[in-house]
């Protein structure tokens, strides 16, 4: 066992690894961050940029369909950081673990 | 089994007995509402289908590692689910919705900040957590820290936003029970405390996961008939469900954009920062990253637990609104006296409940009422599990009886988990006429400012050191609690000081409190140079190694 951990440890395509998946992950909680504070400021700054009405005549204002829209783009924005993570991120990283096992 | 099944007789026999009671009860009480029997035995229903799963998983949980993980064997699709049901409190559904119907949009900027927390634990924290910890989230934060002093900090933490998170949702069950069921305050107290006892008591982990799906379903289920209900009245036209809303609400046109909730630019940001990062210090939330296999499973629980939660918060707004469109229309059968102005029959936060009797008559009103309390006795159930796996884990287990065994810690654990349940109905009763609004906000606040910068620095900076961890942990801890003291939802509306006279000028103390237990962390920690702190970061590349492979990871304990 200490002997695959130390030979993952001297591996260079694990740093590489670990260091793609981190700046991967901390740019998709940068986006997340960027959606969430971007609503939250125009609800702070420009209350009536959210209540402009979608259309002439019409009652929903932008700030609904936008509002919304950050709920699905957090839960699209999730799925797409597990699906990658549960494939190709595991398949690299068994991998480096199955070479340092070797 | 024949305690257990004793045990279950008596409650029921207790059950039924209360019921008899009320219905024959003085009816002038405040706000308590006709007996619904409907409700009653629908919740009856859940009770014992809930406890009979108990009884099976009783006979499951039989280590400490069952107890507190379920033996580490839930699908992550499962755990998704009974992470949802942990975190949408009946707070969430009645509380959004009602502040929907009073005033539109800006119960849509709420249930935003309720969910963005999840992208954070799903990118940062879920692998990590689950390659490094093994049943509380000390374990990681301890990883290579000295064991007593990360351990007493995590387990204070814990137990700290526990009761606060209790304390709230306890209150919340004794006003609910007396709108919903007719029935005394003081009897949902008991059922709660004495019902939540029986699933973690016997059940633990196992029985807690289930009776967290169960609810979860019921929840989602509910929350779907009654949105799509609406949205067919409107030929599932969004734009018509507004345009009646508009036309029919006394603020009219306000409702569409955002109004007074969110007052400065500071407090909003401060209010989201304690939704986004406190969701990743709540211990009953981390908890449940113990409870699948792997860190492949773990991620698929957030994935599955956003996608429901997003979901659920969709529907709450369409709910907000239906109920606008549906009970403005019809003062005389849910509001007071039949009077708009005097407001809704129960309070402003039962417009989905009155809604649910709009569109789906006496029987779902019924279902949608026992689906209220039943979701508060799940969360509590979840909190107490938490709570005392923090005792008889980080505690007994870490620090006063090193090397003890795990029958010993199970016996602490459910020890634990009797105080708990007793402390939970004491500070029910204790708090009935108290206003509890502000707490499961100070909930997410002190979480924000202790657990998640104490988790996060000792997972992802190598330099970080026990010292700076406690030091910054407990300074976190310590200015949520005196930062939201001095906030007007305390200092004036708890502690009777005159109108603005709130030192704390804020909505949120998050920005300040976890500003400085990061600051405090980071610098307790570069002045660290002891040769403990020296040996801590040599330790960090074999941690970095755990958390980012699962290489040594506690595999599916119990297995």
């Amino acid at each position: 066992m200490q002997d695959t951990l130390d030979r993952v440890t001297a591996n260079p395509k694990f740093h590489e690894f670990i260091a793609m998946r981190s700046r991967y992950s901390i740019i998709m909680a940068i986006i997340s961050a960027a959606a969430y504070y971007g609503f939250i400021l125009l609800v702070a700054y420009n209350k009536e940029f959210l209540a402009t009405k979608l259309g002439a005549g019409m009652t929903t204002s932008v700030g609904v369909p936008l509002g919304v829209a950050v709920i699905v783009f957090t839960i699209i924005l999730t799925w797409i950081y597990v699906r990658r993570a549960n494939t190709e991120f595991d398949a690299t990283n068994e991998a480096i673990i199955k070479e340092a096992q070797k | 089994m024949t305690k257990f099944t004793q045990i279950l007789a008596g409650l029921l026999a207790m059950a039924v007995a209360g019921g008899a009671i009320a219905a024959g009860a003085d009816m002038g009480a405040t706000q308590q509402q006709a007996t619904n029997w409907t409700a009653i035995v629908m919740f009856a229903i859940f009770v014992g289908g809930t406890l009979y799963i108990t009884k099976w998983a009783a006979s499951k949980t039989k280590s400490a590692a069952d107890f507190y993980t379920g033996g580490g064997g839930i699908t992550g699709f499962q755990n998704g689910l009974a992470i949802a049901g942990d975190y949408m409190s009946a707070a969430s559904f009645l509380g959004i919705s009602g502040l929907v119907f009073a005033n539109g949009f800006d119960g849509l900027i709420f249930s935003i900040g309720w969910l963005v927390g999840w992208p954070v634990i799903t990118f940062l924290m879920a692998e990590r957590l689950r390659n490094l910890g093994k049943f509380t989230f000390a374990d990681v934060a301890s990883y290579r820290f000295s064991q007593t002093p990360v351990r007493v900090f995590a387990a204070s933490a814990s137990l700290v936003i526990v009761a606060f998170y209790m304390i709230a949702q306890m209150v919340g069950a004794g006003q609910l029970i007396k709108v919903l069921f007719g029935l005394e305050y003081m009897y949902a107290e008991i059922l709660v405390g004495s019902v939540m006892m029986m699933y973690v008591l016997f059940g633990g982990m196992t029985a807690t996961t289930w009776v967290q799906i169960i609810k979860a379903c019921m929840l989602l289920g509910g929350a779907t008939f009654m949105a799509v209900s609406v949205l067919l009245q409107f030929g599932f036209s969004p734009e018509a469900l507004f345009t009646k809303a508009v036309e029919v609400h006394s603020k009219k046109d306000a409702i569409m954009g955002p109004g007074a909730l969110i007052k400065d630019p500071i407090s909003a940001i401060s209010v989201g920062m304690a939704l986004m990062f406190g969701t990743a210090g709540l211990p009953h939330i981390l908890m449940r990253f113990f409870t699948v296999p792997n860190a492949k499973e773990a991620r698929k629980s957030v994935a599955w637990a956003t996608t429901w939660i997003g979901y659920f918060y969709i529907l709450t707004f369409i709910i907000g609104f239906g109920a606008i469109t549906n009970l403005v229309t019809n003062p005389s059968e849910f509001y007071v006296g039949g009077e708009i102005a005097k407001g809704l029959k129960g309070g402003g936060n039962m417009a989905a409940v009155h809604l649910s009797k709009a569109v789906g008559g006496d029987l779902f009103l019924g279902f949608i009422s026992a689906v209220a309390f039943a979701t508060i006795l799940a969360v509590v159930a979840g909190l107490t599990l938490s709570g005392a796996s923090a005792v008889s884990h980080d505690l007994y287990a870490s620090v006063f009886n090193k090397g003890c065994t795990s029958e010993q810690e199970l016996r602490v654990s459910k020890i634990t988990t009797v105080l708990l349940g007793v402390l939970a109905v004491v500070l029910g009763i204790a708090f009935e006429k108290e206003n509890v609004a502000y707490m499961v906000m100070l909930a997410f606040v002190i979480a924000c400012s202790s657990n998640f910068p104490v988790l996060f620095m000792s997972v992802l900076w190598k330099n970080c050191t026990t010292r700076g961890a406690v030091v910054g942990g407990f300074v976190g801890l310590a200015s949520a609690v005196i930062l939201t003291i001095g906030s007007a939802s305390v200092w004036e509306a708890v502690m009777h000081n005159p109108k603005g006279s709130a030192w704390f000028p804020y909505n949120s103390a998050a920005i300040f409190s976890m500003t400085a237990a990061f600051v405090t962390i980071w610098l307790v920690s570069i002045l660290d140079n002891s040769a403990q702190a020296k040996k801590e970061r040599a330790l960090y590349p074999s941690q970095q190694l755990r958390s980012e492979t699962g290489l040594g990871a506690s595999g599916a304990s119990g297995h």
